[in-house]
């Protein structure tokens, strides 16, 4: 980061703590209690083992538990006697045990719970690893996941609390707060010394537009394309130019990465021009050495230089890819659309681009996601309805009917009354879509749906700078940076000003357009005020949104760790709500 | 009645530790909780006793359940009691208790404890030696323990639910305890607990009485309907969603069966039977679409898996079909049909045009996809042949309901030649624009007389030395910049 980083920030704790904890738990399950030597990953389809000792390590998934059972049952006919044992992590449901008892095979299968809640992905961020939790909880409305979540945080307060404030917004944040502070009076409580003083709760549906956008900083953009998963990517050939794909860890370990991981795609190429000069004149200095100093030399330097070089290239070759990638799909045009859309200007271009988009049926869930995100900015599709939703059925398939009917019941994809404007056949359609069925819809889930305030919300919290001004990406002057210059991320927005305003006080217009649940509550137990804050979202976050923090947390000196249920981004986003799961 | 709570018990607690004995020991019960207190207790142990121990002792040291381990309960419990709690509790917008819920005061009145402050009654219950829920079960006869599961108060069967414990559900019987169960657990927004009651409930009630009841409790409908979608019970969630007169969602539903049924004209007969349902909106007309697709495609693809196996019709021959066209979106069947089919009458199923009407997509839709379908066959001359159009003096005139910048990316990508390209990209209007076009595709002739027409002569001058030496495009460059009669701008 060009700019200079604040000097009293403070220390992270160490969250590889967490790593050790569920690790030994889950070896002393498996070694000392099972003596388990091989591990298979849960499939539907019979098991070829000798073993007859059979443990199952799986989500508590009703699906997952169905196939079990239909192992357990085929070996019963088979005459086969084995012993089954299932470990749910983090927890079991009593749902899935009733599963096995429906089944007729409870009793022969035991179950266990491994109460495994964080991975820790990097220094500043932990994740839940579940991704169903988004699904479960905003479309289904199924609250399976909040004590789940309580739990977690109850783990973190345990091991680096008392926290002394709690602020959150979203009717899920209040429901996992809830079930935290039980969980804590429920639990013994020593004075310790605190590492995490603050703690944020934020739902993921407070701010769907930011995930909705194509992100332009390193990592982000890696995640988009190459797509990480648990803190680690897969390089195919066309960036490793062999015909081997490789794995790589991306974290802070890396040092290469680390330096470019927060930054805008267009100074990337620049850094990483001038790390390899820097290596270069690194490798350069042993000429004219003589023998003791190329002794050291080789000891102790060389070593780091190649591990840098090789990571280096990797990045290039990445790079080099990503920026093939980008200009086959005409990424300037597509972000140019976005940046309009946040903007609010020129829709009428951005609606016939978009249509010429669905036309030409190029990638389905960016054409979802250019649809979804003209939705949620616009708060309705009056103009292009008829049109692109019904155009997007005819170009991806029939069966997006049902995607339609999710992303409507999210308010992901909200129809409104006609304006003036329309033609005659558009409000015809239009009021076909306004019947009772939307309303009843609406009504239904209420406290789902919602509408989106994203113009009044961005105009309040002055979310998209000015653009007669020019924005240096080099020298970021804001979070907007992360998105080029050209939109303030909403749910980062919030974190900045509840945290400087110390509650929601001003803030009322604001959490009364994001459809309230915010709250600003103190511990008993007076704490310091520490500048390390927790930042939980519930149902995923980007890259992009911790770029953004962490970019935040050096304007200010704090530091954030992020905890997520899972990682996400607009694929993701969409990808779950698409029908072809259940 | 003992029994058979005895049995209960036994199903909410599988046994934890010892794993594979299969035996029903007492002391399952508690194994579950101690792996959480394990967990609990990490905190202060790694205070106490540094990071190194910590290890050992939570997971593979001491073994759980030992003396030293109830002490530090019973310590912890004692100090729980008169502690205040750290942090205030906000309200969360659960329906009250009394509200949504007409026979709980009757109840409550019979068993005399306050509704409501919940956790207070827990914490009464907890300050009382003899329920505490912890390690004193594992010593206690077993006779006098059956006695203590019975005991449990619908406050205390949901906050053991919460914490994943053993419960038995069978002593609550009458209606209002059933629903007193079902309204703690909403109020504790655990989807877990919510669900065990829920299933219980389904058990134990007839469908009538458990959606009249469900009606009124939005929260505990929704994780019903999503328990009924994960267990598949396909046929019960259909009865509910129409008894709650949500035609629309049943109605989708039952659509989306479709998807189990493999073979087309099964899977068309059911569309069919699809079409009398009662969708919300558009959705009808689309499931319509759905089926006359479907049924179209299955002519087309009858008659021309014949037509490819004779060898009758050239196309088929040079451009094998990679696949069928069955089940695909409308607009690759359209595709499809511009591509093996352009010049039939309009009378037939596989026409362009007739599915073009059939379906009523739009102008630009159609143009879009007929343009990509011949220009992959290379058929400039019916590529052609789209743009024409003659005004009412008869003069011919080239024109696109899309932007010749948007036909240009079309043909490119279709790998048109030059000689094919040029002709659109100056047709461009915007100058700026057609310019990039041009250079990007190597169309000199419109680049060059683009900046004649600017007058811009140093742009042409600097074009010059992209242009190939001793190339005609040089030439007709050197010819332009002598001529005399242009007026440059610079």
């Amino acid at each position: 980061m060009a700019h200079s980083a604040r000097r009293d920030s403070p220390e992270l704790p160490d969250l590889s703590l967490l790593k050790r904890l569920v690790r030994d738990q889950l070896i002393y399950l498996l070694e000392q209690q099972h003596e388990v030597d091989k591990l298979y990953k849960v499939e539907h389809k019979p098991i070829v083992s000798i073993s007859d000792q059979i443990c199952f390590l799986i989500r508590p998934r009703m699906q997952t538990v169905k196939w079990i059972c239909d192992v357990v049952n085929a070996d019963k006919a088979a005459g086969k006697f084995r012993r089954y044992k299932i470990i749910f992590t983090p927890q079991k449901f009593y749902a899935c045990e009733a599963v096995l008892e429906e089944q007729g095979v409870f009793g022969d299968v035991t179950t266990d719970e491994w109460a495994f809640y964080l991975l820790p992905l990097d220094e500043d961020i932990i994740s839940l690893e579940l991704p169903e939790f988004f699904r479960d909880n905003f479309l289904a409305g199924d609250q399976r996941w909040v004590r789940t979540a309580g739990s977690a945080l109850h783990l973190l307060h345990s091991l680096f609390g008392p926290f002394s404030k709690v602020y959150g917004i979203g009717r899920c944040s209040k429901m996992t707060y809830e079930s935290w502070r039980e969980q804590v009076e429920q639990g013994e409580q020593k004075a310790r010394h605190a590492e995490i003083g603050n703690v944020f709760l934020i739902d993921r549906d407070v701010d769907f537009v930011t995930p909705l956008c194509s992100q332009v900083v390193y990592e982000g953009l890696v995640d988009d394309i190459f797509r990480i998963k648990c803190g680690c990517v897969e390089f195919g050939p066309e960036v490793t130019s062999s015909d081997k794909s490789i794995k790589v860890m991306l974290n802070s370990q890396d040092k290469v990465f680390n330096e470019i991981r927060n930054e805008h795609f267009s100074n990337v190429f620049g850094f990483l021009s001038q790390k390899a000069r820097n290596l270069q004149t690194a490798y350069d200095k042993r000429r004219g050495m003589d023998i003791q100093q190329m002794k050291t030399f080789v000891s102790e330097e060389l070593k780091g230089l190649k591990q840098e070089h090789r990571l280096l290239s990797l990045h290039i070759s990445a790079s080099e890819s990503i920026m093939k990638k980008k200009t086959k799909q005409d990424f300037q045009e597509l972000l140019k659309t976005e940046h309009c859309l946040l903007e609010g200007f020129e829709i009428r271009e951005c609606i016939s681009f978009i249509e010429e988009h669905i036309n030409r049926q190029v990638s389905m869930i960016e054409s979802l996601r250019l649809l979804c995100l003209l939705s949620v900015t616009e708060n309705a599709l009056c103009v292009i309805r008829s049109v692109s939703c019904a155009g997007f059925r005819q170009s991806y398939g029939a069966d997006h009917l049902l995607t339609f009917s999710n992303l409507r019941q999210l308010g992901l994809l909200v129809e409104q009354q006609p304006g003036e404007t329309l033609t005659v056949m558009e409000s015809k359609v239009g009021k076909l879509v306004n019947d009772r069925t939307a309303v009843k819809l609406t009504d239904a889930f209420s406290s789902l749906a919602k509408k989106s305030h994203f113009r009044a919300l961005s105009k309040k919290l002055n979310l998209v700078p000015k653009s007669d001004e020019e924005y240096d990406l080099r020298v970021p002057r804001d979070m907007a940076y992360i998105f080029s210059g050209a939109y303030i991320p909403l749910s980062c927005k919030i974190i900045e000003q509840v945290l400087e305003r110390d509650g929601w006080t001003g803030l009322e217009e604001v959490t009364r357009l994001i459809n309230g649940h915010e709250f600003a509550v103190t511990g008993k137990i007076p704490g310091k005020f520490l500048r390390i804050i927790l930042v939980m979202f519930l149902g995923g976050c980007t890259f992009s949104e911790i770029s953004a923090l962490r970019f935040l947390g050096k304007e200010r000196g704090y530091k954030f760790i992020v905890v997520t249920t899972a990682i996400t981004n607009s694929s993701r986003l969409l990808e779950a709500l698409l029908d072809n799961n259940v | 009645m003992m029994k058979s709570k005895a049995d209960e018990e036994d199903y909410w607690n599988s046994s934890k530790y010892n794993a594979f004995t299969f035996d029903d020991a007492d002391d399952e019960l508690s194994a579950l909780k101690e792996t959480k207190k394990a967990v609990n207790s990490i905190g202060p142990l790694l205070a106490e006793d540094g990071e190194e121990d910590w290890e050992r002792v939570s997971w593979s040291g001491e073994p759980v359940g030992s003396i030293s381990w109830s002490v530090k309960e019973m310590a912890a419990s004692n100090q729980r009691a008169d502690r205040e709690p750290a942090f205030p509790k906000i309200s969360t917008e659960t329906p009250s208790l009394g509200k949504s819920q007409s026979g709980i005061s009757l109840s409550s009145l019979f068993k005399g404890k306050p509704k409501g402050g919940n956790l207070q009654t827990f914490n009464d219950v907890l300050g009382d030696p003899s329920l505490r829920l912890y390690t004193p079960e594992l010593r206690k006869p077993k006779s006098e323990y059956k006695d203590l599961v019975s005991d449990w108060s619908a406050e205390e069967t949901v906050q053991r639910l919460q914490q994943g414990k053993g419960v038995t559900l069978e002593k609550f019987r009458s209606l209002q305890d059933k629903l007193l169960l079902l309204d703690l657990a909403v109020a504790a927004h655990d989807g877990n607990a919510i669900t065990a009651v829920l299933i219980y409930l389904k058990r134990t009630l007839c469908k009538e009485v458990l959606f009249r009841e469900l009606e009124s409790r939005q929260t505990a409908l929704r994780h019903f309907i999503h328990y009924l979608t994960e267990n598949r019970e396909q046929r019960l969630l259909l009865e509910l969603l129409r008894a709650l007169g949500r035609t629309e969602e049943a109605a989708l539903l039952q659509y989306k069966d479709y998807k189990n049924i493999a073979d087309e004209n099964k899977r068309r007969d059911f569309l069919k039977s699809c079409l009398s349902l009662q969708f919300g909106g558009e959705d009808g007309n689309h499931v319509q679409d759905h089926y006359t697709l479907l049924e179209r495609q299955i002519i087309i693809e009858a008659a021309d898996r014949k037509a490819e196996r004779e060898g009758k019709l050239e196309v088929f021959q040079k451009f094998p079909r990679k696949a069928s066209i069955l089940n695909m979106p409308l607009i690759t069947t359209l595709y499809y049909c511009c591509f093996y089919h352009y010049n039939e009458p309009e009378g037939t199923f596989s026409s362009p045009l007739n599915v073009r009407q059939t379906f009523k997509i739009s102008e630009k839709q159609y143009f879009t996809t007929a343009l990509a379908a011949r220009a992959k066959l290379k058929n400039w001359t019916d590529v052609d042949a789209m743009f024409n159009s003659r005004n009412w003096l008869g003069f011919s005139k080239k024109k696109s309901p899309l932007s010749f910048q948007r036909v240009v990316d079309i043909l490119q990508k279709n790998s048109a030649p030059t000689r094919v390209l040029q002709e659109y990209v100056g047709l461009v209007s915007d100058a700026e624009l057609r310019i990039g076009l041009a250079q990007k595709h190597k169309c000199h002739d419109i680049v060059i007389n683009t900046y004649r027409d600017m007058k811009d002569r140093q742009q042409l001058a600097e074009y010059r030395k992209k242009v190939e030496r001793g190339s005609a495009e040089e030439r007709k460059i050197d010819e332009l910049l002598s001529n005399q009669q242009i007026r440059w701008k610079n």
